[in-house]
């Protein structure tokens, strides 16, 4: 029976490519381990081996297709015996659908069930204050954001510069870096051994001394290594010195859970760093505010932490084509104008109350969702400003519940706006668990839009 | 300048009779007699001083003398020049003197009044000085040796051609982070000089009982790192491994480890009894290698200068002292208001 060759996952976050060449033709024979395409992810370009010997009796999809879902049919080998005739007698024949549709947000896969929205509300930040009227907007990936960021701020600052694992010749490994060591050479643009507690303090102490190092962390798991210095040293030392130095310094790279890669690679770390006085924590949702926020966080002479997110890299939004486009950390962003409920997010926690909202708008119920961008200094004023008009408070996001950036907000808010309030606040985090690898485990450890949906049905007492 | 070979084990000799990197000696000239007698004196009637005070409750927390160990940095700062930094742990008072920060503000903070170097935020062992290039004072053991790699990874980014002196103690040599540092430092040929002040004892645990190899100046071997030992009870040995390093460092070749024998008198903290180690040890130490006698012994058998004139230096010693601890314990607390200042710029 011929043998499907099916497009590949090639990392965790993957969930299409584009099939960039064939290095076999119809007719080829092929042994395993033989070296029969090329795909590029949204990380790399990637070879793809033969796992069957045989010959290759139809490509199904063309060299050059973009966006090939993982595990569509990408071609058909054919074993000994075997002839093209004998193709359609598979399981799986039909041929992978190149989709042109906008990516969908992450961690989409438990709410494909979900009631579809009557009134779809447009997946797009309102328009920004800091963005003058009738700026060009570009589509550009959140990856692409934060490298512009970078390299706009290294070529308008010499003392900028870049350092972390795999950041220069491999391209960054989530190919953030991508290009900057071409452009700004070794010296700015370092790639360090796997040592994080080390360059952490080398590069606090490059910042102590007046530069500006960009650390990225593969991902901020590893930084627990480098925590001591991120903390003890970065953040503490303009107090302890009086005042008379301090650490300019961005802390940046993935944080949270990716997919599927277990306990040790998956958790959030808004709520630790925001514990923090000295230091500043910066979490984007929109590639805009990527741009915006990473350029701000390198010109900040504080120590920033900067969290980004693997599922959001390959994400695209509309980014204003301006020569200098800064944002202000400390500002929290109305995503939508609502009355009913006020809903605050950040980060990849974004996605689920977008869709939250969408399913809501359907029933009538009319969501303030703001986006708080940086979770410290954090904008309280406008989440309180907010829950005067709505009464009702939902907040949303992957971290660990207890102690986390929604009991912050929601202790602060009763505190300062008890009297608006029409109904308990509701906080919605990721699981008390470490994150498990099982796909079904894992999504019922993070948090989901149905639990949105209900407890904003339960705070404005919706049947 | 000695080779990475020189540091191996059978280069261990005793304390006497070694010094600078091949075991020479330069001598000093008469004026750097004094200026070395003079620098290390201050360190010492300080150190008393903030014992004494810390007796009384004007010092507060943790209180790390430097009492024995005065060669040390008065040796590796006569060979510096402006724009070198400075970094240490948190037995810091004797390395801000030595670079050159005032009594008054040293002591000051160490009161944790509001003209303290840190406006008395900062504490014993967390001082700084932009000023005089001094780095701090870090509270976390082994922390300052990264730092310290960075502020000579910012000199080499920058190509100047200063260079970065981290000071760690014997304890801290044990810490992941240094070796870490090593390498990176080696790899990138970093201008830092790194100097483990081995006093024998992290906190109250002897060498022997915590560390493996305990010839510090071998542990940047792997990284090819040279290291050397050095007497660090006598500051003529001190100043030449010092120059001989800072030239090493200047001209591009990268770090090198100076292991700096040396000892402290006092308690690890004030508030340590010192059980660890008995009383004749410390006394041998007092009476056959002070830093300070040794200093005072040349200088008399060399007529540089004569008793009276020693008491002289002695007496302008005590009053710079004297009026530190004075303002210290007179300048007001930092005002209520400081609490929140400083935390973001």
């Amino acid at each position: 029976m011929p043998i499907d060759i099916l497009m590949p996952a090639l990392s965790p976050t993957m969930e299409e490519g584009t099939l960039s060449k064939w290095l076999k033709n119809e007719g080829d024979t092929v042994a395993a381990g033989d070296v029969i395409a090329e795909i590029e992810t949204d990380k790399a370009t990637m070879e793809v081996e033969a796992v069957d010997e045989g010959t290759i009796g139809k490509i199904v999809v063309a060299a050059g297709t973009e966006n090939v879902k993982v595990n569509a049919l990408i071609a058909v080998l054919l074993e000994e015996g075997e002839s093209a005739s004998d193709i359609g007698s598979g399981k799986a024949a039909e041929p992978a659908q190149a989709t042109a549709e906008p990516e969908a947000p992450a961690a989409s896969e438990p709410e494909k069930a979900a009631p579809v929205p009557a009134a779809p509300v447009a997946n797009e930040a309102l328009s920004d204050p800091a963005i003058p009227e009738g700026t060009e907007m570009v589509p550009t990936t959140v990856r692409e954001a934060l490298r512009d960021a970078m390299a706009e701020e290294m070529r308008a600052n010499e003392d900028v510069f870049l350092m972390g694992e795999e950041v220069a010749e491999y391209q960054g490994a989530y190919k953030i870096s991508q290009g900057l060591l071409q452009e700004f050479g070794a010296r700015r643009v370092v790639d360090t051994p796997i040592t994080e507690h080390g360059f952490t303090g080398i590069a606090v102490g490059a910042a102590m001394a007046g530069l500006r190092p960009i650390v990225e962390f593969m991902t901020f798991n590893f930084a627990m290594q480098a925590i001591d210095q991120i903390i003890n040293s970065a953040a503490k030392t303009l107090y302890m010195s009086g005042g008379q130095m301090g650490a300019p310094i961005v802390f940046r790279g993935a944080n949270g859970a990716a997919a599927r890669v277990g306990a040790q690679h998956s958790q959030c770390y808004a709520a630790w760093y925001s514990h923090i006085p000295g230091l500043k924590v910066v979490m984007p949702y929109t590639a805009a505010d990527a741009k915006g926020l990473l350029k701000a966080a390198i010109r900040d002479p504080n120590p920033v932490i900067f969290l980004e997110n693997e599922i959001m890299y390959g994400h695209t939004f509309d980014v204003p084509k301006m020569d200098d486009f800064v944002l202000p950390i400390g500002k929290a962003r109305i995503h939508k104008k609502g009355k009913d409920v006020t809903i605050v997010s950040f980060g990849i926690g974004m996605s689920y109350a977008i869709k939250a909202v969408e399913e809501l708008s359907g029933m009538g119920i009319d969501v303030e969702l703001i986006d708080l961008r940086t979770i410290r200094p954090m904008d309280l004023p406008t989440v309180i400003e907010s829950v005067k008009k709505t009464g009702r408070l939902v907040t949303v996001e992957e971290g660990y519940p207890q102690s986390s950036v929604g009991t912050e907000i929601a202790t602060r808010v009763q505190q300062q706006a008890f009297d608006y309030l029409d109904a308990p606040i509701i906080t919605i985090a990721g699981k008390d668990v470490p994150m498990p690898y099982a796909a079904n485990l894992e999504k019922l450890a993070l948090p989901n839009v149905a639990e949105i949906v209900d407890a904003v049905k339960a705070v404005t007492y919706t049947a | 300048m000695a080779t990475r070979k020189s540091a191996t084990a059978a280069s261990r000799k005793k304390p006497a009779e070694k010094s600078g990197l091949n075991g020479g000696i330069t001598e000093f000239d008469k004026a750097t007699e004094l200026e070395a007698y003079r620098e290390m004196l201050l360190i010492r009637r300080f150190e008393e001083k903030a014992g004494q005070l810390y007796g009384m409750g004007f010092i507060g927390g943790f209180c790390h003398l430097y009492i024995g160990q005065e060669a040390v940095v008065v040796g590796m700062q006569m060979a510096l020049k402006d724009g070198d930094q400075v970094i240490t742990g948190y037995r810091d008072h004797g390395h801000m003197l030595a670079c050159g920060m005032e009594a008054r503000g040293v002591m000051a903070e160490l009161t944790g009044r509001k003209d303290g170097y840190s406006h008395g935020k900062g504490g014993s062992m967390h001082m700084f000085s932009k000023e005089k290039n001094f780095y701090g004072g870090h509270g976390i053991v082994g922390a300052q040796v990264s730092l310290g790699t960075g502020l000579a990874f910012a000199n080499k980014y920058r190509g100047n051609d200063n260079v970065s002196l981290a000071y760690f103690g014997d304890g801290a040599a044990n810490q992941g982070q240094v070796y870490e540092s090593f390498n990176m430092a080696a790899l990138w040929k970093l201008p830092v000089i790194y100097i483990v002040e081995n006093n024998r004892y992290a906190m109250g645990t002897s060498t022997a009982r915590s560390s493996a190899q305990s010839n510090f100046s071998l542990r940047g071997n792997s990284f090819g790192i040279p290291g050397h030992q050095v007497d660090g009870m006598d500051v003529r040995a001190v100043h030449a491994a010092a120059v001989e390093a800072v030239a090493h460092c200047r001209s591009g070749k990268g770090p090198i480890i100076l292991e700096m024998l040396t000892y402290r008198y006092r308690g690890h903290s004030m508030s340590d009894p010192a059980k660890y180690r008995s009383k004749d040890e410390v006394q041998k130490m007092r009476s056959e290698s002070d830093p300070i006698e040794q200093v005072k012994a040349r200088i008399l058998e060399l007529k540089h200068a004569s008793e009276d004139d020693l008491k002289a230096i002695d007496k302008k010693v005590r009053e710079v002292v004297a009026d530190s601890a004075d303002f210290a314990q007179n300048n007001p607390e930092p005002d209520a208001s400081e609490l929140y200042t400083d935390i973001l710029l």
